[in-house]
């Protein structure tokens, strides 16, 4: 089906409205808050601290653990019930797999770095806003990282190739393809990859190119905000 | 461990002043109410800071059955979550026993002070009534989460809309707020009095909850009281408590005018 103008009128390359804020949680080592559109992130992280259950620990290196949770009220429709589900289990572990690459947590032996990222309001794109939020909370706890991670999902909504879907989009009757993509912005590798619709080779190849740019522009923002609270020569 | 830091703090409270540059009946600054932080999802929500403390509370609306012993009342149901993303010391997991304390204390506050007409919230007597979630999430604990979690949780009454209901297909239609609110009568008011030693003082840094004695949770509305909870090991003398109550009764309109 045809998709000849976005619902939000945006371009079809084109970011929501972005938001970032580092050192948002005081008890946190670090934290940050990442907005796009309407979805609303926030991220701290704790650590490296000693971890339980003991035998998890890894005596070669630190662990990075996860957790991803929408709050109640933040769904689109009807409550979501508290605690964890089948969902956000399966979206902490790949969220763990996009921001492991960036870390070195050898002088960590035994010890847990926890991130723990909640969502306030959510309009798609929430673990692409959560990794965003969780790798600027990851620099701001003063972990070594060889890179931020920048996330954003691309897609096809009818037959375009869009950048950073909204929940319409996602819902559009005529079909929509959502990739959540995370990568190291200074390289360009991809440390998370997901797809759910339908979309050819020659299409994904195009959604993957317009998802580079559209992490550097996320990139910019992530080292802006950081440079708010450290000024620009630390960062 | 802390008596140290307790011993510390109580030579302070000698000269009234605390660790952070207060006085034994000061709030932290600012006390500041936001509203509507997540307004297409949520039918109403804010965020109360008390100092660096932060919490978020959201309300949702739901129709469903009424309980047998209030056929024609809407039902009201809090709830706390700590999250680890809050404190060092929050844990994941099911709701533990500070965060069912939590959410228990806000929801006798608004229940005793009938702060919400729930007959106003049937829609058919028996059969369907709207359902008041209030969900309350820490940001950040640096302490007094009871007051600034009660103060959240008006704040998102205060600022729900009503969801579209379409009584033949039984169905929410979310998204399509009306102008309807949330039927109030009152504005009760949570306000915590702690002690530690022989001094009393509002407004507990974490710190400070660490080494407390007692804590005293009073939540009344223009001087009336409707809730109270006792918390902390050690006792609380007849004189104690009503000094606590004289001194949460005055506190509570500073934290009334934030709203």
């Amino acid at each position: 089906m045809k998709y000849e103008k976005r619902f939000s009128d945006r371009k079809f390359d084109e970011l929501r409205e972005m938001d970032a804020k580092v050192g948002i949680i005081e008890r946190a080592d670090g934290s940050a808050m990442f907005k796009i559109g309407k979805t609303i992130a926030i991220a701290a992280v704790y650590g490296p601290r000693q971890l339980h259950p003991a035998f998890l620990r890894n005596p070669q290196k630190g662990i990075l653990r996860c957790n991803y949770n929408m709050m109640s009220f933040s769904g689109s429709g009807d409550r979501v019930k508290p605690g964890p589900s089948r969902r956000s289990r399966e979206i902490s572990m790949v969220i763990e797999n996009a921001l492991i690459p960036v870390l070195d947590l050898s002088d960590f032996p035994n010890a847990v770095i926890d991130v723990f990222i909640e969502l306030i309001q959510t309009d798609a794109g929430t673990r692409c806003a959560g990794i965003t939020a969780a790798a600027m909370a990851l620099a701001d706890s003063g972990l070594t990282m060889k890179d931020l991670v920048s996330a954003v999902s691309v897609g096809k909504v009818g037959d375009k190739i869009v950048v950073d879907l909204d929940k319409e989009e996602e819902d559009f009757e005529g079909g929509a393809t959502d990739i959540p993509i995370a990568m190291t912005p200074r390289t360009g590798k991809i440390t998370l990859l997901q797809l759910d619709g339908e979309i050819s080779k020659e299409e994904l190849d195009k959604a993957l190119k317009a998802s580079r740019d559209a992490c550097n522009k996320i990139y910019e923002l992530q080292k802006k905000a950081l440079k708010e609270k450290y000024g620009e020569k630390n960062v | 461990m802390y008596n140290e830091l307790r011993d510390y703090m109580i030579a302070l409270f000698a000269k009234n002043m605390r660790k952070d540059g207060r006085k034994l009946l000061d709030y932290r600054k600012p006390i500041r109410v936001e509203y509507d932080i997540s307004p297409k999802s949520a039918e109403g929500s804010a965020r109360v800071t008390i100092g660096k403390t932060e919490v978020i509370a959201g309300v949702k609306m739901e129709v469903g059955e009424p309980f047998p012993d209030t056929p024609n009342q809407g039902v009201l149901i809090v709830s706390a979550e700590l999250v680890p993303l809050a404190s060092p010391e929050f844990e994941s997991g099911p709701p533990d026993i500070q965060a069912i304390e939590l959410s228990r204390v806000v929801d006798r506050g608004l229940r005793e002070s009938k702060a919400i007409d729930l007959d106003k919230l049937c829609v058919k007597e028996g059969e369907k009534v709207w359902i008041v979630f209030i969900d309350i999430y820490p940001i950040n604990d640096s302490g007094n989460l009871f007051d600034a979690a009660s103060l959240a949780a008006i704040a998102a009454l205060k600022n729900a809309k009503m969801p579209k209901y379409d009584a033949k297909e039984d169905k929410i239609i979310y998204g399509e707020a009306t102008n309807k609110k949330i039927p109030l009568n009152k504005t009760p008011i949570s306000c915590t009095i702690s002690k530690i030693g022989n001094y009393i003082l509002v407004d507990p840094s974490y710190e400070e909850e660490r080494v407390l004695d007692a804590r005293l949770t009073v939540t009344s509305e223009k001087g009336v009281i409707n809730a109270m909870q006792k918390g902390g090991i050690n006792s609380l003398s007849h004189e104690d408590i009503m000094k606590m109550v004289d001194i949460a009764i005055e506190k509570s309109r500073e934290l009334e005018k934030a709203l």
